[in-house]
């Protein structure tokens, strides 16, 4: 046990499956590999009314409900990824298979070189999964007691656990909270301290699932720069499940979009923008509230708001349309924008058509 | 190591190996199950005086059912014996109840929480133990000044004090039941990964429980009741079941109605109770979170 633990700390990331000429170069090293994951329920459906209630103890009805489908992906070292999608499309999901909470229907995943679902310690040690609105943090106790019972159950060296506390206490501001009792912090204040408690053996991959939930912007912003730090410097993988736009600008180049249990899209950021957005934000400032007639000649869905004009133009023709809009009389100012994320991601959960139902009702 | 480590000694796994890692590990489990015991110690205290009602209604009880009869004993007890009987097992009970262990246990499945023992390095079955264990710390330190009184105001009714072999029984059978209670409770528990709601298996036990424990009568008193196999009691039945190990027969032992080889044998049955219920604790948690992972989640 001793000596395989050894050869593990070595070589972190080799296993039965990897060449050893993979190991700790950084770039390139893949730490999560998925693939043709899938997972179905079997929920039991229950009918209103206490005459079906009765029928129910003696017979039920159940149908299969396929949570992940088949997905495929490969994580390196040091990614920031983003899992997004509709409620119920599978990304906690995907992070209870990862996290070794649940086993899959079908498919593989390792990560670090374990089989997450096999639970092996060494594999444990070596990650944590903080779930936005589960506590790991012992709701009586202040975290510093939580944190040191993370110190024994990871078996993290005293000095090094003493400078890890300090700098993740200090990187968020919470110094004077450790000592409080967990139930008399904010919200914010909890996940804050969640946080470090996740923090503090050092994992080489960390699971968030909805990590800015319910908080507000000061707090998203202290966690979103925590995150940021805390991965250059230890060169950390995440995967996050989010709703919120602003943690995928702030934290992901890459994103991974799932609907229905399988992915819609993977890649940079930049990319979903490019290749989701149909139309540019055109934002003129005129010298004075428009004619109607004046506005419509460029034949686009805009909106008037006294001598500012927005106007939705199709990407293709942005070339062409723009000189003859900067050449007309009376334009002061122009700006060409994005569309705003929130509404591409909409946009595409909408278009995700669901597949046919996984199984039939028995 | 600090957080700006380069990668290389970042990505090692921080650790202090062997054995010891454990044993401390669990030791910090005890010590902060208790301060956060003691976070509640106002309800505590309350609960711990609640529990003395039920002896004194029992107390009562015989009290009038003896002044009922012209008998001067029932089954081999007198009335002191009786009074005496039913503060042994109030102590025996003190050790070998679970109050909230399998309700705490399928809630906690029910409610997810359970994910948490899931996701990290930690053993479950270890880790309710040594919350159990500082739950019984707690209660004993509270409990301890008003267990005293009740003795010292009831020692007319115990018989002499027995010799320091009985009393070494004695203590090695409360421990036994301490951990019989702790792992049949703990499994019953662990039936929440397969049924959501365990109350009325729980409710069901206890009943059981409280015919055959030695709670409701001295598990003695069976012996005149035949079970249609020849030379076998009810007595005897009942020996060879777990429940009577978490009453009556620590309380049986103090007043000296076992000994010699009988008092091993039972020893031993207690002990080996408590190592099948061990077992079947380790295989429920096994089997309950292999379907628990199959299933939800």
């Amino acid at each position: 046990m001793g000596r395989l633990r050894g050869v593990a700390k070595v070589f972190p990331y080799t296993s039965r499956m990897h060449n050893s000429n993979r190991r700790g170069t950084g770039a390139g090293t893949a730490v999560i590999e998925v693939d043709g994951l899938a997972k179905q329920y079997r929920v039991y459906d229950k009918p209103e009314g206490l005459l079906a209630s009765v029928k129910g103890l003696f017979h039920r009805t159940s149908r299969l409900v396929e949570a992940l489908r088949d997905v495929s992906l490969t994580v390196e070292q040091g990614e920031f990824v983003a899992l997004l999608g509709p409620n119920g499309a599978g990304k906690t999901t995907f992070l209870k298979l990862l996290s070794g909470i649940i086993t899959p229907t079908r498919g593989t995943a390792r990560v670090l070189g374990h089989v997450p679902w096999e639970r092996a310690d060494d594999f444990r040690r070596r990650f944590a999964l903080v779930m936005g609105q589960r506590n790991q943090l012992w709701w009586d106790l202040p975290a510093a007691e939580s944190f040191r019972l993370h110190k024994e159950i990871y078996r993290i060296d005293p000095a090094r656990f003493d400078r890890t506390r300090d700098e993740l206490v200090d990187l968020l501001g919470v110094r004077r909270l450790v000592l409080q009792p967990v139930r008399e912090l904010s919200l914010g204040e909890r996940m804050k301290l969640e946080l470090v408690a996740a923090l503090l053996h050092e994992p080489e991959v960390l699971f968030l699932d909805e990590p800015t939930i319910g908080l507000d912007v000061v707090a998203q912003h202290t966690i979103h720069d925590f995150l940021r730090e805390v991965r250059t410097r230890r060169r950390l993988t995440v995967i996050l499940t989010t709703h919120y736009m602003k943690d995928v600008a702030a934290l992901c180049e890459r994103v991974v979009v799932i609907t229905h249990g399988r992915i819609l899209h993977d890649g940079p950021l930049a990319e979903i923008v490019d290749r989701f957005t149909t139309h540019k934000i055109v934002t003129l400032d005129l010298d004075a509230t428009p004619d109607p007639g004046r506005i419509e000649r460029f034949g686009f869905p805009c909106e008037v708001d006294g001598p500012r004009v927005t106007l939705r133009i199709d990407r293709t023709r942005i070339a062409d349309v723009l000189p003859e809009i900067l050449r007309s009389e009376g334009v002061r100012d122009v700006s060409v924008e994005d569309v705003p994320l929130e509404e591409i991601v909409a946009e595409l959960f909408r278009a995700a058509a669901p597949p046919e139902p996984a199984g039939a009702a028995r | 190591m600090s957080l700006s480590a380069p990668l290389d000694t970042a990505a090692s796994s921080p650790g202090r190996g062997g054995p010891l890692a454990g044993l401390r590990a669990w030791w910090t489990m005890l010590v902060i199950c208790l301060e956060e015991r003691l976070a509640y110690r106002g309800d505590f205290i309350l609960g711990t005086l609640m529990r003395f009602l039920p002896i004194v209604t029992q107390v009562f009880l015989w009290t009038a059912v003896f002044n009922a009869t012209s008998r001067p004993d029932i089954a081999g007890y007198s009335r002191n014996d009786i009074v005496a009987y039913y503060l042994l097992t109030m102590v025996t009970r003190a050790f070998s109840s679970m109050p909230g262990l399998s309700g705490g246990i399928a809630c906690s499945v029910r409610d997810g929480s359970i994910k948490k023992y899931l996701v990290q390095p930690v053993d479950y079955v270890g880790f309710l133990l040594a919350a159990r264990i500082a739950h019984k710390l707690v209660y004993y330190a509270i409990a301890l000044l008003p267990f005293a009184g009740v003795f010292v105001l009831c020692r007319g009714y115990f018989p002499t004090a027995p010799d320091a072999g009985t009393i070494a029984a004695y203590v090695l059978s409360l421990v036994l039941s301490f951990l019989l209670g702790f792992f049949m409770e703990a499994t019953l528990g662990m039936l929440g990964f397969w049924f959501l709601e365990v109350s009325s298996i729980i409710f069901a036990y206890m009943l059981v429980q409280y015919l055959l424990s030695g709670h409701m009568f001295p598990i003695d008193m069976l012996a005149g009741i035949p079970t249609g196999i020849a030379g076998v009691t009810a007595a005897d039945l009942v020996r060879w079941l777990p429940f009577e190990y978490t009453a009556y027969f620590p309380a049986a032992v103090w007043l000296g109605k076992i000994h010699g080889a009988d008092l091993v044998r039972d020893l031993a049955i207690e002990a080996g109770w408590v190592a099948v219920m061990a077992v079947a604790c380790r295989i429920a948690w096994w089997r309950g979170t292999r379907r628990y992972s199959a299933f939800g989640g």
